[in-house]
Order: structure tokens, then C-alpha cells, then sequence
């Protein structure tokens, strides 16, 4: 054994020897590394610690940066940890931080090492097992070195001291219990006078106030002192940090605070600190006009500076601000504007959201004029960017910022034209979409749709197919507005086409049977050739829409009496006679016939469909055209029928459809849903909010469709809001909150009860009411989008509801933490101090159930004890989110009642306190010698 | 060191290359303890190899790979008169170039791109103070003591000792612990001792 043992560790490559080796293999460089490999696989066996702690920083290096997987070592690594020696120790640590993770095997063993070097007399022993300890913490590792980490907490060597505040966020992030332990001594250290110490404790103090700002607001009376009195520049952007979190919850603190902040922000010469006092001022106390015109006018000189960092964190700034004061974007125009042509992307992009925030309804063609012919200029990632953000505001809250729609459809229609544009997704969404809400653009519509259909060069593009696709379906479903329904037949079958997906292709096919049939039905059914009549098309908005212009009423009353939109107004340039007619139906069987065998089913059917058609009335069609005068009795009116029964089959208006719109199907009688799949509730949890959401808004599809559109700007919108509001207003009244729209969704939530609330199931009928409160009761944190307008509103729901997702798993932590904390600064006395982490958490949303009660109804309370009981997890986050946000009001309350006793109460209470602490300490293994009633007072 | 005499003199120029070392140190920001998130610390030559990694929030083997790729390709695409800051994932990488490495750190959105620069620079210097001169084969060589630097400087992710003198002596200190050790168990006696064992 001591052979090898020698040989190794003589002949051993160092880690030099590796890496100089490494640099002159110029193509066996994976060769080489797998050799050293095996020899560290080797070598790290050694019983020699040298051997082993040279075996494993080698590797440690090639693990680092070249990924190579060193988990094999763990073991290992902490045997070299074991060493005596310091250089071993510095290996050991250096490679468990960078490989061990929560699900390493043996981090079990490594705690009683980490606890030796922690009590280690020498403090850089002590500093690497801090050190290691910050990275791979789990829950029983901070659990357990609990109280090392307070003991060093207030170590007389600034050194350690320091290190072990930075570490303590770690350890109260994984083990909540440990502020408990810990917390008071954190504080003591705010008032240290060493600023290296101080920094690291305002450091911790600031990322604790991101997560849960309310927490720390009874500290703010220290935090003001450090504001004030400090001369360091690193502190101050730390305590900058906590008070742009604490600021906004308690105006008070902010009307105290932005007299120091402009202080600063007046007299610092150091940009980061300036910059840090801009951000507090513009995000935090932005009511302050006087503060916001001082860090606005700072800005505007980080403008115009010739650094690039400070002209990208100036426009960022403005951003912020532009929120609430969009003047100061106004003023700074013209540098907003020049930097559209930066030579920075980032710069650019930058800018063009503060442009895009400067947009209103009235400057937005001459912005949007401007910035496509930007996008014209620049490189097709920037141009993309230009056009995807002005789909984006454009489209925002279903076009809010739009007048004039005929414009902005045209504009649609000339952005797609643009080279590099590659948001034809998009683009073709929104044609779809405005011609479905906006009745009054869809002649417009139709001529760019028209405009675009005929260039034979853009069906070369293949960015471009799904906005022809919008333009196909759009020329066929609106063709009565055509002008010349033949030559949009001619673009929709031109030979070209064949370049189409054949996806899109079905669209054009189906596209032409509708303009088939329009032409057949205007020329048969309206009798002979057309009138072009197109200055109908100019008639004032709201007046000639409603009104059909029907040349064939009693057909079309028999047929289909609730279709009250048929073929507004036909303003056909050319005249369709019966001759072209006979052209079009060659033109057609021409086109199409090579079609009838294409692979592609939905190509093929609708091929079939079509040519169906024409075979039917083919023969009819030649044979009046021979004899036109001969008014045909028997057949022609067979022929009729058909076309006009086609007609009214495609004349039948869609509307848009929420993305929720399934929800709202009754279910039919006799189906038992629920009861055979009431397992699926834990898989099907998740998809439960945004259905529940669904049935708060009313009206079934069927019925929108019946309603005639006395308001033709945006039909569907004003519909639904005229009915929103009235509701909103009855709601309001009755619970003095705003809750959303409920009148329908009695009638649909009958149908559609929320499938994890099995107790309401019986009595559905009877509690319909309160069903609606408790839906509208827990939409509350979600009631920003509104739900009188389908299809928006619903992507906006389904955002939230990812954003919950998201945020699970933190908040999860955070509630415990922050709750933790609470504890310790407000002294809850009914929380026993040592608890489990899971215990904890209950016992506080037990709590906090509690007090929900004294604020809500019983009704809801009942529906959410249920909702916890079952398995819906997300239901359950979401719940608490919801839960969390609406106790803000009563704990702030809470918060001033407290502020607003007097100083020998609070005296008082602190004292109780402090009492009441050194009981439950006596409870734990730890001695806490800190008992200093340390809970500071509010301000003011 | 420099066995290479080609390597040796590219990194010359490099060496005569590195001008922010001079920059004046901007008086009235004295560096001080600070704490921060910083999420990881990258150190990527210009070419794109990765001689320095330190990863303060948990990344498997996997991700720490695509994310050098992601970023390598991100920022040394970029010119040189551009602005130090990438958005990437929601965060927000502040990078900045000294010779022909690039000193990238990750850090959240919120947090003050500028400070990062500071600190960013702030290591250069103490790198450079401790090698005398740095330059990208000092880091290559000594690549565990450029680590062990870092670790002085930053704990999980938050500056701890913004005193370049203090960290040279902390560094100092246990360079000095590790050489008695290596002495001893190099030494010939204690050689003898383990063959005769």
C-alpha cells in the first residue's frame, strides 16, 4: 500500500500540470481530459491527503470550467474536509460549494464538520465553513447550525461578524424558525458603528424588505437614523432600497424620507448612489411633484451624457416615470426620440417603449407614421420590435386608443408589406379580431384584404401566408362590401396559391365558395345584373349598418328569421352578369379540379364542397344564360333554393369568442359529470380558476347573436359593457365593494357550478345568490381585468393565473419567513416559538382565517375551509394570495391603532413582551442571553 | 509561467491593453462593505472560454453550460461603445471588458446596475493588485486563487470586504497558512515518513 502511496504522490500531475497541458492539446482536448479524469478517479481513492486534496482540486477545476460531472467525489471531498490542514480544508470547501446540491446523499454527514470549523478558534476556518455553508444550506443544516450562526452573530471579530449576517439570510430563508432565534441580534447590529458591519446587516435588511416590506416597517426609525447620519455611499443605496419597498405602505414615512432623499439627490456627486435616489423617488414617491421634478431634471442630464450606461439607465428611469407623470417623457422628447437611431439595441429598445408610452389616441397615426418608416430603415430584429409594439399598444384593451379604424386596418395591411415584418401571426389576428368587433371597417377591411390578396409577389413570403390567410377569410366572409367580388375570386384561385401551406390554401377554397355563392345569389336570387350601388357604402355610421338592405325579403324571413344582418350593402363595381358568371364557374372547375386528389384532407374536402356546388348549379346557370329572357318557373326556382339556402348559411354573422366560451355550455341533462370523475379534481385542479372566472359574465353565444346591433362601433363591446355596468352598479349597491358583473352568471352558474365545491352541489338552485358572492368574493385580488370584454380579458385572466404558478413555490417560503419575522417584531403570543416549519405555516394561515373571519361573510368563509380541505393546490396558493392582499387593509389598521397609543402603552406592551419571550425561550435548548427589549417604536 | 512564447505575447498586448486599471477611482465612492444578490459571477475571454465561474443561486451542470452559451453569445456579440447592460431572462447581466476578459455578473432587476460596475471593477483591482499587473494567464494558471479572491469579496452574492488592502491581507494571511502546510508535506523527512509508514 505505501508502494503506489509514494509513487502517486511523487509522481502525481498538479493541477498546473494540467492546465498547462490542456493549453497545448489543439484538438485532443476531450482525449486528454478523460485521461486526467481517470487518473483523479484514482488518485482520489488515496489513503494520502495530499494525494487525495491535489486529486480533488484538480478535478474541482475541470468540474468548473470545463462541466465536467464530479458528484462522484462527494464522498470524498469530505474526507479531504476531515484534514487538519488549512490548504486541505480550502480544496474540500472550495469543491463541496461548487458541486454539493439539496439532494447530494451525504450532506448528512457533513454537519458535524461544518459545526467543528464554525467553533474553529482559527477565523479563517470559520470563514470557509460560513461560506460553504451560504451555498449549500438546506432545511436541517440551518436547522442545526442554528445556534452557531447566532453565536457568531455577535463574535467580538468584525470579520466573522460580518460574514455571519450575510449568511443568517440563508439560513432564516431556509428555516424560518431561526429569526426567532436570531432576529434581535440582527437588529442590535443596525446600530453598530462599524460601517462594513452595518452594510452587511442593511444588505440582509434589503433583501428581506423585497420579500415582505411590511414586516420591517417597525424597524424604520433605525433605517431613517442610517439615512440620515450615514456618509457611505454602499449603505445608503441599501437603505434606499428598503425605503422605496417601506415607503409606499405608509405615507407618513414617505412624507419623512423625501426631504433627506432630494437632500442626496442634490448633493451626491456619485452616479450610482444618484441614480439609486432617481429609482426610490420615481417608484416610491412619485406624489411628491416637487422630488419627482428634481430626480426628473437628474435624468434628463443622464440623457444627454456621452456614456451609454447612464443614457440607458436615464431612459429606463423615465419609464418609471412615466407611469404616473407622463410629462416628463413629453419634455424629453426629442432625446427619446433621437435614440430610436442608437447605435445600442438596448438603447433602442429603451426608447421606443417610452415612445410607445407617449402614444394616445390622439397621436397615435402620427407616431405610428413615424415609426414605420423607422422600421423600414432599421435591421429586421429592431424593425420587428418596432412593429410587434405598435400590434401591442394598438391592440391594447381591444383597441382603446383606436378612432379610426379604417386607418389602422389600412396601417395593418402596410406593415405587413414591410420586408422584414415577421409578425404576420399577430397581424392576422388582430384583422380577424377588429373584423369581428368592428362592423363599421369592414368595407375597409375588405379593400386591404383585396389589396393584399392580388399581389402575386407576396405569396412568395412565407412570413406573410397567415396574414393572407386573415385576408381570405376575411374577403370572403365580408364580401357583400367587394367592390369587384370577380376579381377577388380571380386572386383567391390564382395559380400562385399553390405556394400556400395547405392549410391556409383550405381558407383561400373556402374563401371562393363564399364568393361564389355571393355572385350567384346577386345575380339569381337579387335578379339579373347588379346596380353597383355603392354609395350606400358612404352612409353614416350607425344608420346604414343596421339597416339590410334586402332586395328578397320574404325568402329571407322564411328561411331565417332571427338573421337580421344580411348582405348589408352591395356595391359591386362591376356589373356580374350572367355571362361572367358562366367565366367564373369554368375559372373555378379550372382551379380546383387538379385539387380533388391533394393529400391534405381539409384542402381536399373543401375542394369537393365547392365543385359540388358548381356541378349543382352548373347546368342551370347555362341554361338561363341561353335563354335569359325565358323567366324559368320550375327549375330556376330549385336552383334558388339552393343558392339562397347557401347564402344564408354563409350570411349567418360570427362574433368573437372568449377563450372561456366552453365554460359556458350547459350541461346537459342526465350527464353525470362530477360524480364518476371526481378523482380527476386533483389533476384537473389547476384548470379550475379561469373557468370559475367564466360565469361571472353572461350572455350565451346564442344570445348575442339575437340581439341586434343598434351601436355598431364596437357591437360586442358595448353590448356587454352597457349590461357590465348596470350590474357593477346593482353590486356596488349592494356590497359596497366593486364586484364583478353577476345578472347572467346566476343563470350560468346554475349550469356550470366550480367542480371542487362539492357541498354547493345540492342546493345549487336555492343558494344561486350566494354563489354569485362567493365567486365575485373571490375574484376580488383578480378584479382588475374586466369582464365585459371577451376575448382580451380573458388572455389577461389566464396571465394572473400563470403568474400564481410562478410565484408558488416563493411565496410558500415567504409566507412562513415573513410570518416568522412578524412574530418577532409584533410579538404574536399565540405562536409557540419552537414549532416545525409545516406546523408553522398552518398555524399561521390558521390565523389569519381568523381573522378573516370578523371581515368577510360567512359564506365565503364556509366555501374556502372547503376549498382547503380538498386537493386543488393552486386553488389553494391562489386562495392565500387573494387572502393575503385583502388583510393588508385590516393589518394596516392594526399597524395604526398601535402607532396611535401612547408612548407609555407601547412601553408597556414591550415589556410584556419581553417577558413573555424569556418564557417561551426557556422552552428551548438555547440559551439566548440577548433578552434587551429591542423592538424598536414606529416613527413619528 | 509563460512557457508559450506566443501565448506569452498576445498576452503582453493585452497585458499593455487593460487601461481601466488607471481609471481614476471616483472619490467620493469609497469602496466599503456592501451586500447584494449578485446570482453568478462569470469571467469569459474574448475568444468565449469560460475561466471563471462562481454560481450563488442553485444551477445544475446542465443550465450552467447553456447560460455560458446564452451569454457568452449575447455579450461578446456586442460593440465596444455599447452600454454594459443585457437584459437576459428577466434578469439583467452587467458585463464590462478589461483586456481580453470579460468580468459578467447576473443580478435582478431592481437592483443598481452601476453599484455592479463598481464592484465589478472593484475586483479587477484587487486581481491586479495581487498578481501585480494581472492578465488573463495569471487567471488561467491560478485559477483556484482567483476563486479564493472572489470568495473574500463576495458571500453569497453580497459584497463583503470593499477594503482592497484588507483583502490582500486576509488573502495574504491564508496564502501563508497553506504554504507552512505544503512545506511540511513536501519536506523530504516527511516523505521518508509515509514510504516507511
Amino acid at each position: 500500500m505505501s508502494g503506489p502511496s509514494l509513487m502517486d504522490s511523487l509522481f502525481q500531475r498538479s493541477l498546473e500540470d494540467i492546465i498547462k497541458g490542456l493549453r497545448q492539446q489543439l484538438i485532443g482536448e476531450q482525449a486528454f481530459i478523460s485521461k486526467a479524469l481517470e487518473e483523479i478517479r484514482k488518485e482520489i481513492k488515496s489513503t494520502d491527503l495530499s494525494t487525495k486534496s491535489t486529486a480533488l482540486l484538480k478535478l474541482s477545476y475541470l468540474s468548473n470550467l470545463h462541466f465536467h460531472d464530479m458528484s462522484f467525489a462527494a464522498f470524498h471531498a469530505l474526507e479531504v474536509l476531515s484534514s487538519p490542514r488549512f490548504s486541505h480544508k480550502k480544496i474540500a470547501y472550495h469543491a463541496i460549494s461548487l458541486s454539493f446540491h439539496d439532494s447530494t446523499p451525504v450532506l448528512l454527514l457533513i454537519t458535524n464538520h461544518l459545526r467543528k470549523d464554525l467553533n474553529s478558534t482559527n477565523e479563517f476556518e470559520v470563514s470557509l465553513s460560513l461560506q460553504c455553508l451560504s451555498r449549500i444550506a438546506n432545511v436541517d443544516l440551518a436547522r442545526d447550525l442554528t445556534p452557531e450562526v447566532f453565536a457568531l452573530l455577535s463574535s467580538n471579530k468584525l470579520y466573522l461578524r460580518k460574514r455571519a449576517v450575510a449568511v443568517v439570510l440563508r439560513v432564516f430563508e431556509k428555516y424560518p424558525d431561526s429569526v426567532r432565534v436570531c432576529f434581535k441580534r440582527l437588529v442590535e447590529n443596525l446600530e453598530n458603528s462599524d460601517p462594513q458591519i452595518l452594510s452587511a446587516v442593511v444588505g440582509v435588511f434589503s433583501e428581506l424588505a423585497c420579500k415582505d416590506p411590511r414586516s420591517y416597517l417597525p424597524l424604520a426609525p433605525e433605517f431613517y437614523k442610517i439615512l440620515v447620519d450615514s456618509k457611505n455611499n454602499w449603505i445608503s443605496i441599501k437603505v434606499l432600497k428598503i425605503f422605496s419597498k417601506l415607503a409606499p405602505l405608509e405615507p407618513r414615512l414617505a412624507k419623512r424620507v423625501v426631504e433627506p432623499i432630494c437632500d442626496l439627490l442634490r448633493n451626491t456627486a456619485a452616479k450610482s448612489l444618484l441614480f439609486e435616489c432617481i429609482r426610490t423617488v420615481v417608484t416610491s414617491l412619485s406624489e411628491y411633484e416637487s422630488a419627482v421634478r428634481l430626480a426628473v431634471g437628474k435624468v434628463r442630464e443622464f440623457l444627454v451624457d456621452e456614456d451609454p450606461n447612464l443614457k440607458y439607465l436615464g431612459l429606463q428611469a423615465l419609464r418609471i416615470v412615466a407611469e404616473k407623470h407622463l410629462w416628463a417623457v413629453s419634455e424629453n422628447k426629442e432625446v427619446v426620440i433621437k435614440s430610436l437611431s442608437d447605435a445600442d439595441p438596448n438603447i433602442k429598445i429603451e426608447s421606443l417603449r417610452l415612445v410607445m408610452a407617449m402614444v394616445s389616441e390622439h397621436n397615435v397615426s402620427e407616431i405610428s407614421r413615424v415609426l414605420v418608416n423607422y422600421a423600414l430603415k432599421s435591421d429586421p430584429v429592431f424593425c420587428n420590435e418596432i412593429l410587434g409594439s405598435i400590434l401591442s399598444t394598438c391592440s391594447r384593451n381591444l383597441y382603446e386608443i383606436i378612432v379610426d379604424f379604417d386607418w389602422y386596418v389600412s396601417l395593418l395591411g402596410e406593415m405587413s408589406r414591410i420586408p422584414h415584418c415577421q409578425m404576420g401571426e399577430e397581424i392576422e389576428n388582430q384583422l380577424i379580431d377588429i373584423g369581428l368587433r368592428v362592423k363599421d371597417v369592414r368595407p375597409e377591411l375588405v379593400r386591404v384584404a383585396r389589396d393584399l390578396l392580388i399581389d402575386p409577389a407576396l405569396l412568395g413570403n412565407s412570413f406573410l401566408h397567415s396574414v393572407l390567410s386573415a385576408a381570405a377569410w376575411a374577403s370572403g366572409e365580408y364580401v357583400e362590401f367587394s367592390r369587384n367580388p370577380l376579381e377577388l375570386m380571380e386572386a383567391l384561385l390564382q395559380p400562385r396559391t399553390s405556394l400556400l401551406p395547405s392549410s391556409i390554401r383550405a381558407v383561400y377554397i373556402q374563401s371562393a365558395f363564399k364568393v361564389l355563392v355571393f355572385c350567384l345569389h346577386t345575380c339569381f336570387v337579387q335578379g339579373g345584373s347588379i346596380v353597383p350601388s355603392a354609395s350606400l357604402n358612404n352612409l353614416p355610421a350607425g344608420v346604414s349598418a343596421s339597416v339590410s338592405y334586402e332586395s328578397f325579403d320574404e325568402i329571407s324571413v322564411e328561411n331565417g328569421a332571427d338573421v337580421t344582418v344580411v348582405h348589408g350593402q352591395t356595391c359591386a363595381s362591376a356589373p356580374i352578369t350572367k355571362e361572367s358568371i358562366v367565366n367564373l364557374l369554368n375559372l373555378v372547375e379550372l382551379a380546383l379540379g387538379p385539387l380533388l386528389g391533394s393529400h391534405d384532407v381539409e384542402v381536399q374536402e373543401r375542394v369537393r364542397n365547392l365543385l359540388g356546388f358548381v356541378d349543382l348549379t352548373k347546368p342551370e346557370v347555362l341554361n338561363s344564360a341561353v335563354q335569359e329572357k325565358d323567366d324559368s318557373e320550375g327549375k330556376g326556382v330549385e336552383t334558388s333554393k339552393v343558392i339562397k339556402l347557401m347564402h344564408d348559411a354563409f350570411s349567418k354573422e360570427l362574433g368573437p369568442v372568449s377563450l372561456s366560451a366552453q365554460g359556458k355550455v350547459s350541461l346537459p341533462d342526465g350527464l353525470v359529470l362530477k360524480e364518476n370523475l371526481g378523482d380527476l379534481e386533483m389533476v384537473c385542479g389547476d384548470l379550475e380558476p379561469p373557468s370559475s372566472n367564466t360565469f361571472s359574465f353572461g350572455s350565451s353565444y346564442e344570445e348575442k347573436d339575437g340581439l341586434s346591433f343598434s351601436n355598431p362601433q364596437i357591437k360586442e363591446d358595448s353590448e356587454q359593457t352597457n349590461e357590465s355596468t348596470s350590474l357593477l352598479a346593482e353590486h356596488r349597491k349592494r356590497h359596497g365593494l366593486y364586484y364583478l358583473p353577476s345578472g347572467k352568471s346566476e343563470l350560468v352558474s346554475n349550469d356550470y357550478p366550480p367542480a371542487n365545491d362539492p357541498t354547493l352541489q345540492g342546493d345549487i338552485d336555492d343558494n344561486a345568490d350566494n354563489l354569485v358572492k362567493i365567486t365575485a368574493e373571490s375574484l376580488v385580488p383578480k378584479r382588475k381585468p374586466n369582464h365585459g370584454k371577451p376575448r382580451p380579458v380573458v388572455v389577461k385572466l389566464d396571465e394572473v393565473d400563470e403568474k400564481h404558478v410562478a410565484m408558488k413555490k416563493p411565496e410558500s417560503r415567504d409566507d412562513s419567513l415573513s410570518g416568522a419575522v412578524r412574530d418577532v417584531l409584533f410579538g404574536c403570543e399565540d405562536v409557540p416559538p419552537t414549532l416545525s416549519q409545516s406546523n408553522l405555516s398552518n398555524k399561521l394561515s390558521s390565523k389569519r382565517k381568523g381573522k378573516e373571519k370578523q371581515h368577510t361573510d360567512p359564506h365565503v368563509e364556509s366555501k374556502e375551509n372547503v376549498i382547503d380541505d380538498g386537493n386543488s393546490s393552486l386553488r389553494r396558493k391562489d386562495r392565500s394570495h387573494g387572502k393575503e392582499r385583502r388583510h393588508r387593509s385590516p393589518r394596516k389598521k392594526n399597524v395604526e391603532e398601535r402607532k396611535e397609543t401612547n408612548q407609555k402603552e407601547k412601553e408597556k406592551s414591550r415589556r410584556h413582551h419581553a417577558r413573555h419571550k424569556s418564557r417561551q425561550r426557556a422552552e428551548e435548548p438555547l440559551k439566548v442571553s440577548a433578552q434587551t427589549p429591542v423592538i424598536p417604536d414606529f416613527l413619528l | 509561467m509563460r512557457h508559450n512564447p506566443e501565448e506569452a505575447q498576445r498576452h503582453q498586448k493585452s497585458e499593455s491593453g487593460i487601461p481601466a486599471f488607471e481609471a481614476p477611482e471616483n472619490p467620493d465612492f469609497p469602496f466599503r462593505l456592501l451586500s447584494r444578490m449578485i446570482h453568478f459571477v462569470l469571467l469569459i475571454s474574448r475568444q468565449g472560454k469560460v475561466r471563471l465561474t462562481k454560481w450563488y443561486s442553485p444551477y445544475s451542470q446542465k443550465e450552467r453550460t447553456k447560460v455560458i452559451r446564452e451569454l457568452g453569445g449575447v455579450i461578446l456579440s456586442r460593440g465596444p461603445k455599447l452600454c454594459n447592460f443585457v437584459d437576459w431572462r428577466g434578469f439583467k447581466v452587467v458585463y464590462k471588458r478589461y483586456a481580453s476578459l470579460y468580468f459578467c455578473m447576473c443580478i435582478d432587476q431592481d437592483d443598481n446596475e452601476l453599484e455592479v460596475l463598481e464592484i465589478i471593477h472593484h475586483f479587477v483591482e484587487i486581481l491586479d493588485r495581487y498578481f501585480g499587473s494581472v492578465c488573463e494567464l495569471d487567471l488561467i494558471f491560478n485559477f483556484h486563487k482567483a476563486y479564493y479572491i472572489l470568495d473574500e469579496l463576495l458571500l453569497a452574492g453580497e459584497l463583503q470586504e470593499s477594503s482592497k488592502k484588507t483583502v490582500a491581507r486576509l488573502i495574504a494571511a491564508q496564502d501563508s497558512l497553506v504554504e507552512t502546510a505544503k512545506e511540511q508535506a513536501s519536506s523530504i523527512s516527511n516523505i521518508i515518513a509515509q514510504a516507511t509508514k
